[in-house]
């Protein structure tokens, strides 16, 4: 056959088509997906709870993945910025994936357990209210709809993550409970940012949260057993700006982009402690001060060691002394 | 019915359909542009960023493309095939389906129901009417090509054949999922398996919807307005074959530095890198054909429509490899820079292309000269400038953004919060804003003066 007949016969030519485009396709796509090393698969990452599905799901609908990637890569300031890189295993109950492919807001791979609930409950309802020049949209409007649950039994059914509708209806009443309780420690937020009819349901709003609080948290409890951080601060006891007044200014500046959105302005309070104040829940030695700032707290206090450095942090301290004084 | 065509109705119903699908998904966009500077805007859940991103992408790429393929494709097939269309009724029905799908696609996507994998967001019962409607296209396209009088295949079918093997494959696989309701679904795929076949489709949504038929158009129209013959045929059996084969392999670009498997990336950024050399042989392909008469850049006036438009072909398709280097990669991905390079590709070389080709037909079925030349002309000039405006500022932006995040103090912090990289964007959004009123308004022009062509005149009605 004269190889010029090709382009005298359509059927033909669809066919070789195929046939060239199918190199590639099966290796590379076709052929990973039966290795098992493309997927691997961890005990230590769980699947998504009911609650976190559903959250999951809202996160889908509004499309917050045309904002936000869920994959920090392993460069130095990204690790610094974000976190840990992302491990393929911390994808595996993922469908679909969220890796994203724009940030116009920050990566939130590594968001959950970085602040308490509360931080999230004023955020989404009101993001410039916390920080003046985000562009993020407001989602006061989740808080409003009572979460729909009538097809989670199903869908946690098809995503295949072994638990079943029983398990699916005593999780829901298990977080309904938790999140409605006085008790909870977001309870203050949260009941400002929801109508009061729906006090006691479960949210959309109370879903996305729980979601977020999932993000990167199976990772971080994995290696929580293994190294802490600021265990290798522990030598920094003296503030090496102790009364400099410009370090103090600078500390001031550190302070309103990191810690006011918590803390409140000077030192006032919020969903973090008052710091204007003479006694500190962790201790308040230079030591103290530094290692909370540096290494975080338990409950939703971030490392600000990896994106501030060791001399961010102190002055951050000094402008902290700053703030004690100015109440005394 | 002028020059005997038997589907010029058609032709006209989808030309008419892409103009109005590409008006709408660019006020979007136009609204979208504005809400990244005034959070405000997000005045309701169907409006805010998330779900309103989704309607743009979907409208432009199914809405204003697809549709301008469909009329151009028909268009050229009859005129390559010098035989009437195998199943007129069927492309009727294919219009009318399309534009129903669309409307119901952003009524979905509105509604919040979305799969959330870009530019395959459609829930599953509307990636049927999809596959439904491409079967459609290509019973008609291969129908009237087994029929055709003319014995050898012109490149631009060739193209043509590719767009309608490629999508099928690509748009199937990406999209099979396990649905729970009808309005809900969940990938077959996990994780980085998902995030693999995902961008694998994506990319390959780029080369057979955005590359291949738009090719096809450039190849025929470009010597049927300009009256030069194609320089070199044995160039573009070359440049054929590699691009097809070449694609398919370079999915994983998109996904540098992330954790899927290291050899796919790496095989991927080689294929990126060889694929310059196909892209750059339609591009050679079209520069010779002007040979010794640029002047027609001048004198003709679609003439300079299709040689920017390849130009922007050529300087995309050395971009995009460039982007997939992992150094740059590591710098630029996920910064505005890449919006930048994707608006260079649609604003530049797709919309140039397809708007000169629908003038040239629209005249054509109309059996008269287009309404005005100096109106196309003021259409030329706008959404150039527009583009220029756009994708180069955006390219400024991401680079600003990129330095922002990698800043590092010398005791190895970092230097900027997140939220001062937004901050720094605001005046970069703003410039990108009026690049896009300026494009808008250049559409605008184009489709008033197709409309006007497509227009019967006092004496035929």
């Amino acid at each position: 056959m004269n190889i010029n007949s090709l382009y005298e016969k359509p059927i033909l030519f669809a066919v070789a088509a195929a046939v060239v485009i199918s190199v590639g396709t099966l290796v590379t796509t076709f052929i990973p997906l039966f290795l098992p090393s493309t997927q691997p698969v961890s005990p230590l990452v769980k699947p998504y709870t009911a609650v976190e599905t559903e959250g999951r799901d809202i996160y889908l609908r509004e499309g917050c993945n045309n904002c936000h990637t869920q994959t920090v890569r392993p460069l130095r300031t990204e690790v610094a910025r974000y976190g840990d890189y992302s491990k393929p295993e911390e994808s595996a109950w993922d469908r679909p994936f969220l890796w994203g492919s724009r940030r116009t807001g920050p990566d939130l791979a590594r968001a959950g357990g970085k602040y308490p609930d509360a931080w999230h409950y004023r955020h989404m309802a009101d993001p410039q209210g916390m920080f003046e020049k985000s562009n993020m949209p407001a989602y006061a409007w989740l808080a409003k709809k009572k979460l729909d649950t009538s097809l989670t039994a199903r869908k946690v059914k098809a995503l295949g993550y072994g638990y079943d509708g029983a398990e699916v209806a005593r999780q829901l009443a298990a977080f309904r409970q938790t999140v409605t309780a006085p008790a909870y420690p977001s309870a203050q937020v949260r009941s400002q940012v929801t109508p009061a009819a729906l006090q006691g349901e479960i949210t959309e709003l109370d879903a996305m949260v729980a979601y977020l609080q999932k993000l990167g948290r199976d990772l971080k409890a994995a290696q929580a057993t293994v190294a802490r951080p600021s265990a290798a601060e522990a030598a920094e006891t003296k503030n090496p700006y102790a009364g400099n007044h410009e370090a103090e200014e600078e500390g001031e500046k550190i302070y309103k982009e990191n810690c006011r959105s918590c803390h409140g302005e000077k030192g006032a309070g919020g969903f973090g402690p008052k710091l204007a104040a003479t006694t500190h829940k962790y201790g308040g030695s230079d030591a103290d001060l530094f290692s909370s700032v540096a290494g975080g707290r338990p409950g939703g206090m971030p490392a600000f060691l990896p994106q501030l450095g060791k001399d961010r942090v102190w002055k951050a301290v000094t402008y902290i002394r700053h703030l004690e004084k100015e109440r005394r | 019915m002028a020059n005997g065509d038997r589907s010029g109705s058609v032709v006209r119903g989808f030309a008419l359909s892409s103009v109005f699908w590409l008006l709408v998904g660019l006020l979007l966009g136009l609204w979208l542009a504005a809400e990244m500077i005034y959070p405000a805007l997000n005045l309701a859940p169907w409006l805010a960023f998330g779900r309103l991103r989704v309607v743009h992408t979907n409208g432009l790429i199914f809405g204003f493309t697809l549709a301008g393929i469909f009329a151009c494709s028909f268009y050229m097939l009859e005129k390559l095939t010098r035989t009437p269309l195998a199943f007129p009724g069927l492309a009727k029905a294919q219009l009318w389906l399309f534009n129903l799908a669309i409307a119901l696609a952003a009524l979905s996507l509105f509604a919040g129901m979305n799969t959330s994998k870009e530019y395959s967001e459609l829930e599953w019962p509307l990636d049927v009417v999809v596959v439904v409607l491409w079967v459609m296209f290509a019973v008609n396209v291969m129908g009237t090509l087994v029929k055709r009088r003319e014995k050898q295949m012109y490149v631009s079918l060739w193209f043509l054949i590719a767009t309608v093997v490629t999508v099928a494959v690509v748009y199937i696989l990406n999209n099979l999922a396990i649905p729970v309701s009808i309005a809900k679904s969940y990938s077959a795929y996990a994780g980085v398996n998902d995030a693999n076949v995902q961008w694998w489709f994506g990319h390959n949504a780029v080369a057979s919807v955005f590359t291949f038929p738009i090719l096809a158009m450039f190849y025929y129209f470009l010597p049927k307005s300009s009256g030069l013959p194609i320089y070199s045929h044995r160039l573009s059996i070359i440049a054929f074959w590699s691009l097809v084969f070449g694609y398919l392999w370079t999915g994983a670009h998109h996904l540098m530095l992330t954790p899927v498997p290291e050899w796919i990336q790496t095989v991927a950024l080689a294929f990126s890198i060889f694929l310059i050399a196909p892209s750059w042989a339609s591009v050679i392909n079209g520069y010779y054909t002007m040979g010794g008469n640029w002047d027609k850049m001048k004198s003709n006036y679609l003439v300079k429509f299709f040689i920017l438009g390849i130009t922007f072909y050529g300087l995309q398709t050395v971009q995009g490899p460039t982007q997939a280097l992992r150094a740059l990669t590591s710098f630029l991905h996920y910064t505005e820079y890449i919006p930048g390079h994707v608006h260079m590709g649609t604003m530049g070389w797709v919309t140039m292309v397809i708007t000169a080709s629908m003038y040239f037909v629209m005249a054509n079925i109309s059996g008269r000269e287009i309404h005005s030349v100096k109106l196309a002309n003021v259409h030329f000039w706008l959404i150039l400038v527009g583009q220029l405006m756009f994708t180069v500022t955006l390219w400024i932006a991401g680079i600003v953004q990129g330095v922002m995040w990698k800043a590092v103090n010398p005791d190895g912090s970092l230097m900027y919060t997140f939220l001062d990289s937004v901050a720094a964007m605001y005046p970069f959004w703003a410039v990108r804003f009026l690049g896009g009123l300026l494009y808008f308004a250049g559409i605008s022009v184009f489709a008033y003066n197709l409309y006007m062509t497509s227009r019967p005149t006092a004496q035929e009605a």
